[in-house]
């Protein structure tokens, strides 16, 4: 295993053990998406929804049970010296990033493994969408992922880090949305899942995860110098 | 011992340190001013002064953690800040924060710090066995590091500190909340009987003085008020510095 890969699993181990010990982010994470369906299926009074307006509920759930975890992303670094340790070691400091996205994702898929049956459960008539939606789930998570860390890693410093995220993050995740919500929608049309325009959105998901991964990678090093 | 020494390894003969002018500001509060100082590649250097007289930023710059905003620093051979990538993990820094994550355990926190310097499997494994015996934590270094005590912490810093065998050692105030054990076990791992440079920032001159060859004063505002051998020094003239009177 070469220094950085070595470097990678050992961040990635270290997120994901302390996770399992203290159960900080992911809890609240679902908690929080369980909470909102609730609300939404008493708000809107519907025991049903489809097309854009299931999109809608599902990606605007998920896209803010995200901004819990990313909250605290790098709050063990920022306390805990985890910073200064990366910054003393051998290594490529991106090796952070790419792990913290990693972690991430992780958090984001066990959430959605809850989430989304739960969504299903109350909104849906059947689970036939489940299977394509499996592809926009990974990859609107990589682009919520990468801008997510990369805007963590800036907030984390400031003491209006629980305001930052959520004020600097939602403006550039945006596209990310439209996009996700746009390629989940004909597959909770009534009558089963469509495919009408669903490449096109899948393409233009994995091309802001693209430019935002290339971004976070390249910059990444600079946000952690003094 | 399983590290790899970068190729640019420091020679017997090349100082440690070389400083000039070494300046810092926050905005518009200088923390450092005009340090210059030499260090010889297996020598020790104790800095005194008082509090914010500027000891900490000195050692987060030689650590590569801050950036200098004036002057010269020449860290084993690399200069700062342009090279300052040729330096990580040659250098063991030991600050006020352990550097260790609380939630795991001490022997997951050093096999963290093992992996991120590139020591692997058996031989990082027998490392961390040998530092936890070192400073007599082998039994407990299983537990989480928030359930210790902060001598105990400090002493699994010392062996996160010393793991990857560096050639210096940058030590702020290495004996706090260690007890009389504490610091006879640490002084095993970081004290002065090993071929490396140290410098090590203290309040306590009376027992850094004896083990040093060089001693650095800094007074209010981060300036050097006097850089000279050890044994030049006066302890009641390091008290003083400590106290903020030398001036």
């Amino acid at each position: 295993m070469t220094p950085s890969r070595a470097a990678f699993a050992a961040i990635l181990g270290k997120d994901l053990r302390s996770e399992l010990r203290t159960l900080q982010s992911l809890p609240a994470m679902a908690l929080f998406s369980i909470t909102t369906f609730v609300i939404f299926r008493f708000g809107l009074d519907r025991t049903h929804l489809s097309g854009s307006l299931a999109a809608g509920v599902l990606w605007a759930t998920l896209l803010f049970a995200a901004v819990l975890g990313i909250n605290r992303l790098f709050v063990t670094e920022r306390e805990e010296g985890g910073f200064d340790a990366i910054r003393l070691a051998p290594i490529d400091r991106s090796v952070l990033f790419s792990a913290k996205v990693a972690a991430l994702m992780i958090y984001l898929l066990a959430l959605e493994l809850i989430a989304v049956p739960i969504f299903a459960l109350f909104f849906l008539g059947s689970g036939a969408a489940l299977a394509p939606l499996v592809s926009v789930l990974l990859l609107a998570d990589f682009g919520l992922a990468a801008t997510g860390t990369l805007i963590s890693s800036m907030a984390v410093n400031s003491r209006a880090r629980d305001l930052l995220v959520p004020l600097v993050l939602l403006p550039l995740v945006v596209p990310l949305m439209i996009a996700a919500t746009g390629a989940t929608e004909p597959l909770l049309v009534l009558g089963g899942p469509g495919y009408h325009r669903f490449g096109t959105w899948l393409m233009v998901l994995g091309l802001y995860d693209l430019i935002f991964g290339l971004v976070g990678y390249a910059v990444f090093d600079f946000l952690l110098e003094d | 011992m399983a590290t790899e020494r970068p190729a640019e390894q420091i020679s017997a003969a090349e100082p440690a340190l070389r400083l000039a002018g070494l300046r810092r500001d926050f905005g518009e509060r200088t923390a450092l001013d005009g340090v210059g100082l030499t260090l010889g590649a297996t020598e020790s250097l104790v800095v005194v002064g008082p509090n914010g007289a500027g000891k900490t930023t000195l050692l987060r710059i030689l650590a590569t953690l801050l950036r200098p905003s004036g002057g010269e620093a020449l860290v084993l051979g690399c200069a700062l800040p342009a090279e300052a990538w040729k330096l990580r993990g040659r250098i063991g820094y030991l600050g006020h924060e352990p550097l260790l994550y609380r939630d795991l355990s001490g022997r997951e926190n050093l096999r963290f710090h093992a992996r991120l310097h590139g020591i692997k499997g058996e031989a990082a494994e027998t490392r961390i066995e040998q530092l936890l015996a070192a400073v007599g934590m082998e039994a407990r270094g299983d537990g989480r590091v928030a359930e210790l005590s902060a001598g105990m912490r400090q002493r699994l810093a010392v062996c996160r500190c010393v793991l990857h065998e560096p050639e210096l050692l940058l030590l702020d105030e290495p004996d706090s909340n260690l007890d009389a054990e504490g610091r006879e076990l640490a002084r095993g791992l970081i004290g002065p009987d090993h071929d490396r440079a140290r410098v090590v920032v203290t309040h306590d001159p009376e027992r850094a003085l004896p083990d040093a060859d060089r001693a650095l004063l800094l007074g209010h505002g981060g300036h050097a008020v006097r850089e000279c051998a050890a044994g030049e020094l006066d302890l009641e003239q390091a008290r003083l510095a400590n106290a903020g009177a030398s001036r």
